[in-house]
């Protein structure tokens, strides 16, 4: 006789199984920055040294000064592209929306080292056809550096933006614009009171997700960058390639606390449901 | 009426030429390149060749496009097999303990690729503590090696996707109303009948999108295979990064490239169309109707 109040109990056990794999071996990294010993093999007694040596170490502190200025430029231009993308995309109408949807939104899904390729295979090209003209005659030298690296980091993050505002832009309620015209506003005045004010929350939250992007992003970076430039991930993956230093753990500690605030921070935004229909 | 329309055609416009420049002009040239011979010097020829394609049928491409292809359709379904009964777990928990188990599941998918990768290095590292508790109870022994294969390569890929798989599941499951598979049991339904004729359908869409954000990235994958994998577990991606950066052959880059982007559109395009297709039929429908 089966009981009908009786739920199977697989899905809970599959969450909570889940939840494990996905935390053991970040909770033995953690573990294992405050060990004495390298590998963790063995508890060899609590120590911060290899905390110290994260701060005494100035390569990673350069890479990290990389890492956010990148970051910064290019959550601003990716903030401005990916909301002007989503605003137009919202009022259009035209036929060409399709092709621009498309533009925007397949970036999203094609894997990262096609981008990569793509995107230095242009910079390639445009560096042997101008390269040489452009010294000559502007003394300017152009190579691959900060400046692609930054573009390609514009070019990711903007779609993602864009998904952010366009998602917010669809919930809210058109009648408040409405009504601000009705009263007499103006179509700049509207936009900057009225729309404005009720994406913002969607205009922070795809800052934070582009930022966390460009942080977070290795593949890219390492087909566009110039010989010398590092970002944070590429510093761990030629330190990786050397072995696993322990210094890494301590480095892994930080980033997790940095994603836990980042992520609580961009949850709040995205619930926040101020102007929002209900 | 046109000063509005004049007025979006500026606001979309940087947009718009900044992806046709950066995004769909380098899509181009990743197809063009593959019909470029290469010159000496690793730059790129003039005139036109089919030579490089020709190539791919060569030794060892075959084994390593198929071994792409098949460690991520199993990568995929093992994340999809442990996302659907997430996410049916997740939709029937009370609001406030969903949210905590959600950002339990979103940190590690925010969590820095490399580090997430780093961890898996140390947690399989030959001293570390899971080698010594598989000694220990005598599942290996001290000459095992963990990494550098193809199992964990797998691993990796599976722990990496699995949030994915579940954020669009989830989304799907939360909207599902409960009370049909209730309704199914009360007719004499057994529980695994219910899920596959009542609570499948329901969230079936969410289970293909969850498909295509797993097996697209997998099919892509360079990080994982270069840093837990070896030499026998290589992917398409390390190829292309090799031909780059190592033998310096664009036009090889470019034609793995192509044939990797053909994986990730085509099914895609597929998507879209037959998803199209069946909203037009079921609008004709209701029309008939």
């Amino acid at each position: 006789m089966r009981n009908y109040t009786h739920r199977s109990r697989f899905p809970f056990v599959m969450t909570m199984l889940t939840l494990v794999f996905l935390y053991t071996p970040l909770i033995v990294v953690a573990v294992a920055s405050f060990n004495a010993s390298k590998y963790g093999g063995a508890w060899t007694g609590f120590s911060l040294k290899w905390y110290e040596r994260l701060f005494q170490d100035n390569a990673i502190w350069d890479a990290l000064v990389n890492t956010l200025v990148i970051a910064l430029i290019a959550t601003f231009f990716a903030t401005l592209l990916g909301t002007l993308a989503a605003l137009a995309l919202h009022r259009s109408k035209h036929k060409l929306k399709g092709i621009y949807s498309a533009l925007v939104y397949t970036p999203l899904v094609v894997p990262d080292i096609l981008q990569g390729i793509g995107l230095l295979l242009l910079f390639e090209i445009v560096l042997s056809t101008f390269g040489e003209w452009m010294r000559r005659t502007f003394g300017i030298e152009m190579g691959l550096g900060m400046t692609t690296i930054v573009i390609a980091h514009i070019t990711f993050c903007l779609s993602y933006v864009t998904m952010v505002v366009l998602g917010r832009l669809q919930e809210f309620d058109r009648s408040v614009i409405e009504a601000a015209q009705d009263l007499g506003a103006s179509g700049l005045y509207t936009f900057f009171r009225v729309t404005l004010p009720i994406i913002s929350p969607g205009i922070i939250a795809g800052a934070l997700f582009s930022f966390t992007l460009s942080i977070d992003d290795f593949v890219i970076t390492f087909f566009v960058k110039g010989a010398g430039d590092t970002t944070l991930p590429i510093y761990i993956q030629s330190a990786m390639r050397r072995g696993t230093p322990a210094v890494i753990n301590a480095l892994s500690v930080i980033f997790l606390l940095m994603t836990f605030v980042l992520v609580f921070v961009t949850q709040r935004l995205l619930t926040d449901k101020k102007g929002l229909k209900k | 009426m046109w000063f509005k329309k004049a007025s979006n055609f500026f606001v979309g416009l940087p947009t718009f030429v900044w992806l046709l420049i950066f995004y769909a002009l380098p899509v181009l040239i990743v197809f063009l390149l593959t019909f470029k011979p290469v010159d000496s010097a690793g730059g790129i020829g003039a005139g036109w060749t089919l030579s490089t394609l020709c190539e791919l049928g060569n030794p060892n491409y075959p084994l390593i496009i198929w071994r792409t292809f098949w460690l991520g359709i199993v990568a995929t379904a093992v994340c999809i097999a442990v996302a659907i009964p997430i996410s049916y777990c997740l939709s029937r928990m009370s609001s406030q303990l969903r949210n905590v188990f959600l950002m339990l599941i979103i940190v590690p998918f925010w969590t820095n690729f490399l580090i997430r990768i780093y961890a898996w290095r140390v947690f399989l590292h030959s001293d570390g503590v899971f080698k010594h508790l598989l000694v220990l109870i005598g599942l290996a022994d001290e000459s095992t090696v963990l990494l550098y294969n193809q199992w964990a390569v797998l691993t990796v890929m599976i722990y990496t996707y699995i949030p994915f798989a579940v954020l669009p599941i989830y989304a799907v499951a939360e909207k599902f109303d409960f009370s049909l598979l209730d309704a199914a049991k009360d007719l004499g339904a057994s529980s695994f009948y219910g899920f596959r004729k009542v609570f499948f359908p329901g969230i079936a869409k969410g289970v293909w999108t969850a498909v295509m954000v797993v097996l697209i990235p997998a099919f892509g994958a360079y990080l994982i295979p270069d840093l837990v994998g070896g030499p026998t577990s290589e992917l398409v991606g390390d190829k292309i990064a090799q031909r780059v950066f190592n033998d310096r052959n664009l036009p090889h880059a470019s034609a793995l490239s192509a044939l990797l982007m053909m994986a990730v559109f085509l099914p895609l395009i597929g998507t879209v169309w037959i998803r199209k297709l069946k909203s037009r039929k079921a609008n004709a429908e209701v029309a008939d109707a």
